[in-house]
């Protein structure tokens, strides 16, 4: 049966639902990753100077994180559940793998986070201050613990590993949770991720302390925070650097196709150069095929360096993965998707043959996705790799959106980059007390709070449509994930959810403006 | 038993006890429907969301905790339902979203919709929240209308979709099925009776708790009203029984009364756990008891526990399907591989731990009673 109008427009409505819930959750979840490490560092100083300024400033802090973690939760619960409401399929076909360390999220790290956010918030004045001071702790550790387990289960979308496909049940199987825990990708996701989170709550408490100093108000607390976010934002925001360029190699190996598209690199080549800066053309003003931007600045030999750590490293372009390389030993993608189209045959064989109880034939096909014989190391290797390529209609939707991703990089690396030089102007000036006479320097400080938000949306925009068209990396297109319901559904609950969630970030904007304003002396 | 087996029955078990430990906290979501009932007075609505507020992340974080277990233990279902029954579990996500927040922006100056938006939000959560859950749960027994057949997913360019729904409401049909609604209905008065008992341990105030002690009368008359018909109408109903050698589905007669008969050690703690909550309810009714929520609350575990055992032990299929009887979903065709259930038993050690640390926490903030002067010096909803 061919696909049909509505179920195309379901699989793009289930893609922009998905994308809007995860853009929503992810305004919100950064701060709390790193703003509770921060009020667990102020509670800290609190506890052992027993100084009450110190009380006052982590319960000011406190409170705005409070605001900003309900939302968060929120956001997060419809995540979880759009996975099988939109991608049944896709809950199938990895459920065994997938759902795994969502379950673990909730066991390790929710329940933590829910039972000591209450004793944090509201256990002051019934608690010890020693097991108050914990709480504060199990809280931050608590939330860095469900981003890890998130992180997991999205790295392993990236890169699968430490499974088996089993044609009886017709889904991947687990084998390894190991290898799923500590695969290069999730481990360099999750430092990244968390690190450039904790940087961005470094951003949030230094623009909010500029505000303060901007009205002349509250500069004790306001310089103290600083003192602390910058400290802990220049670690972070040089460690999200160096994950970012770990991160680069990952994917040089096992997405190689997001990486030539985020640097919009048609032609592969070795000494390939980096774009530092650059206007892509749209493709229908290009000239030649090397006609690609408007203008660019370019750094010899640097794209081969981050990738391969060697100047001199072939980077496939995305005309070699498209059209192939016999030369680099790249396959094209019309020979992946006949592969996977075989890949995907064998398996009807293997089902129909165990349909119709012939068991001799079920077995010998069955024996081609078995890892421990020949006959399937060499299937698994050479057609079961390419299994979700079978889906694909044309080689072209092999590409994901190559100017969104090559501007949502630079945007992400850019500021990130900028961070670690503000925050050492920061840390310095703040240092000699002279912060407070900088007036450009304390609206750059504010002004740096949302453009850090796009950054940190750039980053996510780069990972998943960089990911495209897989949900699965080369197992399962996004096509082939969804829930077979009609795009009206998804277009209501849309709509619905899109006015939900911008009528509760407005709500939260409002409510933290309002609660900073009122400052740490709570009315 | 092989080990296999043995696991897709532990992990039967384990998601049995989410489920019935969620059903206990929906007492947040029963106290906050009360919301306007017992709290006449803003003072005295502050008081219950104030009180109510230590709790609702608790109820939240187990429903997550509920929808991830099951995501890993039986995929399959988590496929089948919520890719079908799309509008019923919308619908439950989005008036969970409003409480979440609710809690926290009511008080809040400059909060955009007012504190009368967020109570209402409160309400809403309370009564959809509780009898949506417990109408999708009642499809455990009463079915749903699906077909499963992963031979689809070998359809190359054409519909792929391993699951599907046969009936176009998608998920609503379930509120047609009066067993369905009688246990939405049941576990909405459930949550309220947990509710009342939990203001009357909870809160000093002589007119709340007198008020709540005479509310528990009006509650728990629907309760049991709708608890019998849901329970009387499942005994004398018909199941789905599996074969777990063919994995032949068929009907059987009073399929669940022959699971309560053969499964001695199920049907007794169910009693049990009944008699323990309308023994809650006469304490919390006559004499105001502070320890009605206790015999209450673990009556409920108990009892919900052994409910959601009958669905899915003793060879039942747990989600039968309406339209394709072989279709129907049961702990074998569903659940995910012996060594994913075995590596996520190891997880599930912990959760003795996770009951132990919540266990000292509540009880560290649950004493003394609070008072006005304690409100003075926390930080409150």
């Amino acid at each position: 049966m061919p696909m049909d109008a509505d179920f195309l427009q379901m699989i793009d409505w289930s893609r922009a639902q998905f994308a809007m819930t995860a853009m929503y959750h992810w305004l919100f979840v950064p701060l709390t990753l790193g703003l509770g490490f921060l009020v667990a560092i102020m509670e800290t100083i609190y506890y052992r100077t027993g100084d009450p300024f110190w009380r006052r400033t982590t319960r000011f802090w406190m409170r705005l994180f409070a605001v900003n973690f309900a939302i968060g939760v929120a956001t997060g619960l419809i995540l979880e559940f759009e996975f099988g409401t939109n991608w049944s399929n896709y809950s199938h076909f990895v459920g065994d793998i997938f759902g795994a360390p969502l379950a673990v999220e909730g066991i390790m790290a929710f329940f933590l986070e829910a039972t000591f956010f209450a004793v944090m918030f509201f256990g002051w004045d019934r608690v010890s201050r020693r097991f108050h001071l914990a709480s504060t702790w199990l809280v931050a550790i608590g939330a860095s613990l469900s981003a890890l387990w998130i992180l997991v289960a999205n790295a392993w979308m990236q890169y699968p590993v430490g499974m088996t496909f089993n044609p009886e049940t017709a889904r991947n199987e687990m084998t390894s949770f190991w290898e799923v825990l500590l695969s290069p990708v999730a481990i360099n996701k999750f430092f990244h991720t968390v690190s450039s989170a904790y940087l961005l709550s470094a951003v949030f408490v230094i623009g909010v302390s500029a505000w303060f100093l901007l009205k002349g108000r509250e500069e004790r607390m306001a310089r103290a925070s600083i003192r602390i976010a910058t400290i802990w934002g220049l670690v972070f925001a040089l460690f999200t650097a160096l994950t970012g360029d770990k991160s680069g190699a990952v994917i040089a190996e096992v997405q190689p196709m997001k990486l030539a598209a985020m640097e919009a690199h048609y032609e592969g080549g070795a000494k390939a150069p980096l774009v530092a800066f650059g206007v892509v053309k749209p493709e229908h003003l290009r000239q030649t095929p090397d006609d690609l931007f408007h203008f660019k600045v370019a750094i010899p030999g640097m794209l081969s360096a981050m990738s391969y750590r060697d100047v001199d490293a072939y980077v496939a372009g995305i005309d070699d993965l498209l059209y192939g390389n016999p030369q680099q030993g790249i396959l094209s993608a019309a020979e992946k998707i006949e592969r996977g189209k075989t890949a995907i045959e064998t398996l009807a064989a293997f089902r129909a043959a165990r349909k119709a109880g012939e068991t001799m034939r079920a077995d010998s096909l069955k024996a081609l996705f078995n890892p421990d014989t020949e006959a399937g190391k060499s299937f698994l290797e050479n057609y079961f790799a390419y299994f979700g390529y079978g889906y694909l209609s044309s080689p072209e939707q092999t590409v994901p959106n190559v100017p969104l991703l090559f501007y949502s990089f630079r945007i992400m690396v850019g500021w990130g980059m900028f961070l670690v030089l503000l925050m050492l102007i920061v840390w310095w000036q703040n240092r000699k007390g002279t912060l407070p006479r900088h007036r450009w320097l304390l609206w750059l400080m504010m002004l740096a709070v949302p453009i850090t938000y796009v950054a940190s949306q750039a980053g996510w925009v780069l990972a998943e449509v960089g990911r495209q068209p897989w949900v699965i990396q080369n197992l399962l297109p996004t096509s082939a994930a969804v829930s077979g319901i009609p795009s009206g559904s998804v277009v209501v609950t849309f709509f619905l959810f899109l006015l939900l969630f911008t009528g509760l970030l407005v709500a939260e904007v409002m409510i933290l403006c309002k609660q900073i304003k009122i400052g740490p002396d709570k009315v | 038993m092989d080990t296999f087996v043995f696991l897709q029955h532990y992990w039967w078990f384990i998601i049995s006890l989410l489920g019935a430990l969620l059903v206990f906290l929906l007492f947040v979501q029963g106290g906050q429907g009360l919301l306007y009932t017992i709290g006449r007075t803003p003072s005295e609505r502050d008081r219950i969301v104030d009180l109510l507020g230590r709790k609702w992340e608790l109820t939240f974080t187990t429903l997550v905790t509920f929808g991830g277990a099951f995501f890993a233990s039986f995929p399959l279902f988590y496929s089948t339902s919520f890719g079908g029954a799309f509008y019923v579990w919308m619908l439950i996500l989005f008036v969970f979203v409003i409480q979440a927040v609710a809690y926290e922006y009511r008080r809040k100056p400059n909060n955009l919709f007012g504190e009368k938006t967020y109570e209402w939000f409160l309400m809403i959560n309370g009564w959809a929240g509780a009898l949506l859950l417990g109408v999708a749960v009642g499809t455990l027994f009463t079915g749903a209308h699906f077909t499963v057949d992963r031979n689809n997913i070998v359809q190359i360019g054409g519909d792929t979709v391993i699951s599907r729904w046969t009936n176009p409401w998608y998920g609503l049909e379930a509120l047609l099925d009066y067993r369905n609604v009688a246990l939405g209905l049941a576990v909405l008065f459930l949550s309220r009776i947990l509710a009342l008992e939990y203001f009357l341990c909870g809160i000093n105030d002589t007119t709340i708790r007198e008020r709540s002690r005479r509310r528990i009368g009006c509650a728990a008359v629907p309760f049991l009203l709708f608890f019998l018909l849901f329970f009387v109408s499942l005994c004398l109903s018909k199941g789905w029984a599996v074969d777990p050698t063919s994995g032949t589905v068929t009907v059987e007669q009073y399929k669940y009364l022959h699971n309560m008969l053969q499964m001695p050690y199920v049907s007794i703690p169910l009693l049990v756990g009944v008699v323990a909550i309308l023994w809650s309810i006469w304490i919390g009714w006559r004499n105001g008891s502070r320890r009605a929520i206790w015999w209450g609350g673990s009556g409920t575990v108990v009892a919900v526990l052994c409910l959601l055992l009958l669905a899915g032990w003793n060879n039942t299929c747990y989600y039968p399907s309406l339209s394709d009887i072989a279709s129907s979903l049961t702990i074998y065709n569903s659940s995910s591989s012996e060594f994913t259930l075995r590596v996520m038993s190891y997880v599930s050690l912990l959760i003795p731990f996770v009951v132990a640390y919540i266990w000292y926490a509540w009880r560290a903030m649950s004493h003394p009673p609070r008072t006005d002067s304690h409100r003075e010096e926390a930080d409150t909803y």
